[in-house]
């Protein structure tokens, strides 16, 4: 079983070859679209190589709920309803959604995840250990 | 006209890799722009050939029911220019395949010398209208009989791979 800084380890290089971005830009606090500069199509390349990094599958949306943030249930007017904000908050374990919570605007969501947050999401995926 | 950058396929096995041979010909037009006096094999046309040596691969390994796009070369490098009169060997290895898509690592040899390396990532685009019509099946049974596929393709249990007749109606 895999430990935290293992894996942070392996995220950071997975980041690294799919964004090409310099080591030291990998830090935990950094956001993925915002400081590292991922767009939706290096979702996919970030997904393959997690997957055979941790040799785990990732079921689509399940990182990136494109699905809800497109579903019109649950946009009104570009931000999103509290229905929907339960809907990522239950997808989204993994993440903090309080700031976005306070401030639903659909286009400020792709900024919101950060590399901690992948991180939370893999070590739920292997049973981490610290 | 079919935008073609590769000439034939001599190793195709179905889900796993291929290989294709690609003749470089002062006949080619495009080489007398790149560079005036000074022709050389432009590498985006490299980059072109691995990715139909790729995408072929990918797309047969679902029968072409996914339609197959490039999506991103996160990583390319070229080792040297490649001048009329070589022959390019380009190989394809597919690294991972899921249901959105697939990660490909390609290679482009002239004899034993590598020339360029790269990773490609091919999406599979959602099944949107006219994007059924551009992407029928029949076509790329069309071409890959023209690469001369299923001369040398095997399928994944080593047998011959056959063209199945249902692709082309």
């Amino acid at each position: 079983m895999p430990t935290k800084p293992e894996i942070f380890q392996k995220i950071k290089t997975s980041l690294v070859e799919a964004l090409g971005v310099d080591e030291d830009e990998v830090t935990p606090q950094a956001t993925l679209v915002g400081d590292l500069g991922a767009e939706s199509i290096d979702f996919l390349d970030i997904v393959f190589r997690l997957e055979k990094s941790f040799n785990i599958k990732i079921p689509r949306g399940e990182l990136f709920p494109e699905d809800i943030l497109t579903n019109t249930e649950y946009v009104k007017d570009g931000k999103m309803t509290p229905e929907g904000v339960a809907q990522l908050k239950q997808r989204m374990s993994f993440a903090d959604l309080s700031a976005f919570e306070a401030n639903p605007n659909v286009k400020d969501f792709g900024n919101l995840l950060t590399v901690e947050d992948m991180c939370r999401y893999v070590e739920s995926k292997v049973g981490a250990t610290d | 006209m079919r935008w073609i950058w590769i000439d034939k396929f001599v190793e195709f096995e179905s889900g796993k890799r291929a290989t294709a041979i690609k003749n470089v010909t002062l006949a080619e037009d495009h080489l007398h722009d790149h560079f005036p006096g000074y022709p050389v094999m432009p590498n985006s046309l490299i980059i072109e050939g691995l990715a139909q040596t790729g995408g072929l691969l990918v797309g047969e390994y679902n029968r072409f029911e996914e339609k197959v796009v490039l999506a991103k070369i996160p990583k390319a490098v070229f080792h040297f220019p490649v001048l009329p009169g070589d022959t390019l060997r380009y190989t394809a290895v597919i690294d991972y395949i899921k249901d959105d898509g697939a990660m490909v690592t390609a290679t482009s040899h002239v004899g034993q010398r590598l020339q360029a390396e790269m990773e490609i990532v091919f999406a599979h685009l959602a099944d949107a209208g006219h994007a059924k019509t551009l992407f029928e099946p029949k076509n790329f049974v069309f071409t890959m009989k023209l690469l001369g596929v299923f001369d040398v393709g095997r399928n994944s249990e080593g047998g011959r791979l056959v063209e199945p007749p249902a692709w082309c109606e």
